[in-house]
């Protein structure tokens, strides 16, 4: 069982690891790559902590192989903002309160990045809809549609969701 | 929770498939988008030694018309079944049925080959694939093959699927212009695949009288079924709603339906009713 290696432009760096076939994309981001933003929780493609942007679609990333994703374009959360120039998605966030512990935090950002790139005006509904592969333990609902809902003013604003220059 | 290992290999094309399959003496195995089997591979309750990706091979992908049929690609996502135009406008119990896959996550990955090459008797795709009386492309060792999806899953997790063989498109017939139909979902409360799930094609004459029946019914079963006593007692009959609720009663006879952990044999032949009937009402104005 033969190491391979795997190529991946994630958050717009090109970066490259020997793994295991086994590996999965968690683990590679998390682990070889070190960017543990990215979050375990289930590990059986539940809770959606995991979540991140592959080739423009969000992905459980505990459910996917690294060599599967080989030659892919990753995002993850730190390919949003930093704490000195947040993405718009994390200022709601910080603003509406969204999140308590933070452990889900991440996957749900990934997730309504993933709604809002399709949809820049979604009704609380839709909001809903689309934050319907992650889980909340600490079951602030409430705020997460408030932050998501707020980041879609504060995005339509700079005409911009994800992408490089952030 | 991390797999057995294994060699992987990216095939390049559907002989290439063949090809790896072939040579690899019962080791081998597809991987799709991998929502079914990795989550088994996780909990090792299936250890392949080889892993063939069909994920980048073109001609899996894509959706056209041919005549009286609409083929879609393998490798297409749920997501992308659920939003194509033309299954959309031709075959809308399919996209219907897509759209309540899993979750957003789970239907950007997992694909329409995959959901009815697994053969899991809670996936929801068998059931609108029955009702539009899907046929399997398959390129095997001795070259295309056909396999009507009626016959086609054998037992939970057991299909007619030749050894080394792939799925390469699936053809679902356009009903009739006259005709309606309907996907209806009762949601496991845990695991969101259907208790049961009901997808229905019919076609209403202008005398009123039902004149196309096409019932496929997934979840409940050992394996997704057609619905054939409920069709026939359906048919050239005026649809009241009394019709209807004594047609519907016959929904589970052709099933294999057993009691499991989640639900008792007698609620689940009820369920396959209710579905049955509600969604057929669905359809009337
Ligand atoms: C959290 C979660 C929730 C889910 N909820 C639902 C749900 O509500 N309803 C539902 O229907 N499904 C559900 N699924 C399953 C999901 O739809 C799967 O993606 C799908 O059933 C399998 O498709 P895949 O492409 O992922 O197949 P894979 O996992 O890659 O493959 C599954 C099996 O099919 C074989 N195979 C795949 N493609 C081919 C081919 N072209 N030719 C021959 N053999 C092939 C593989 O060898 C393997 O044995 C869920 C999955 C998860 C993880
Ligand atoms: S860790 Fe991947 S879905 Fe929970
Ligand atoms: S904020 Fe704690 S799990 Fe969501």
């Amino acid at each position: 069982m033969e190491e391979v290696n795997v190529t991946v432009t994630i958050n717009g760096k090109k970066r490259s690891a020997k793994v295991e076939p086994r590996m999965l994309l968690t683990h590679f981001i998390r682990d070889s790559l070190s960017l543990t933003g990215t979050h375990i929780g289930c590990d059986t493609s539940q809770c959606g902590s995991c979540s991140v942007m592959v080739d423009g679609h969000v992905v459980k990333s505990c459910t996917l192989l690294a060599v599967q994703v080989d030659g892919s374009e990753i995002i993850t959360v730190e390919g949003l903002g930093t704490v000195q120039n947040l993405h718009p998605m994390q200022k709601a966030f910080w603003e509406e309160h969204g999140l308590q512990c933070g452990y889900c935090t991440p996957g749900v950002m990934m997730a309504a990045i993933g709604l809002l790139q399709e949809n820049l005006e979604p009704s609380d509904e839709e909001i809903r809809e689309g934050l319907e592969g992650v889980i909340c333990r600490c079951t602030g609902y409430q705020f997460i549609v408030s932050a998501v809902k707020h980041a879609a003013a504060l995005m339509a604003e700079e005409k911009q969701v994800v992408g490089e220059g952030r | 929770m991390i797999p057995s290992k294994f060699d992987y290999v990216r095939a390049e094309s559907v002989e290439h498939v063949v090809q790896l399959l072939q040579d690899s003496d019962g080791e081998g195995k597809i991987i799709a988008g991998g929502h079914s089997l990795l989550p088994l591979m996780k909990f090792r309750v299936t250890e392949p030694g080889k892993l063939i990706d069909i994920s980048r091979i073109p001609e899996l992908k894509g959706v056209r018309l041919e005549r009286d049929r609409v083929i879609v690609g393998a490798m297409m996502t749920h997501r992308e079944v659920a939003e194509n135009p033309i299954i959309k406008e031709h075959i809308p119990v399919l996209s219907d049925a897509a759209r309540l896959v899993g979750d957003i996550q789970i239907r950007n990955r997992g694909t329409i080959g995959g959901n009815i090459a697994h053969g899991d008797a809670v996936a929801d795709l068998p059931a609108p694939a029955l009702a539009l009386d899907a046929n399997l492309i398959i390129s095997g060792e001795d070259g295309l093959d056909v396999i009507n999806i009626d016959g086609f899953f054998l037992g939970p997790l057991i299909t007619a699927l030749p050894e080394n063989s792939v799925v390469t498109s699936i053809s679902f017939e356009i009903p009739p212009s006259n005709a309606k139909s309907a996907y209806l979902k009762y949601f496991h409360p845990a695991t969101g695949y259907p208790v049961v799930g009901v997808a229905v094609v019919l076609g209403v004459n202008s005398d009123g009288l039902a004149d196309y029946v096409r019932i496929g019914i997934t979840g409940s079963g050992d394996v997704a079924y057609r619905a054939k006593s409920v069709e026939q007692e359906l048919i050239g009959k005026p649809l009241t709603e009394d019709v209807i609720t004594q047609a519907s009663k016959l929904a589970a006879d052709d099933g294999d339906i057993g009691s499991d952990l989640f639900a008792s044999e007698t609620y689940r032949r009820n369920l396959c009713s209710v579905y049955t009937r509600r969604a057929i009402s669905s359809l009337l104005d």
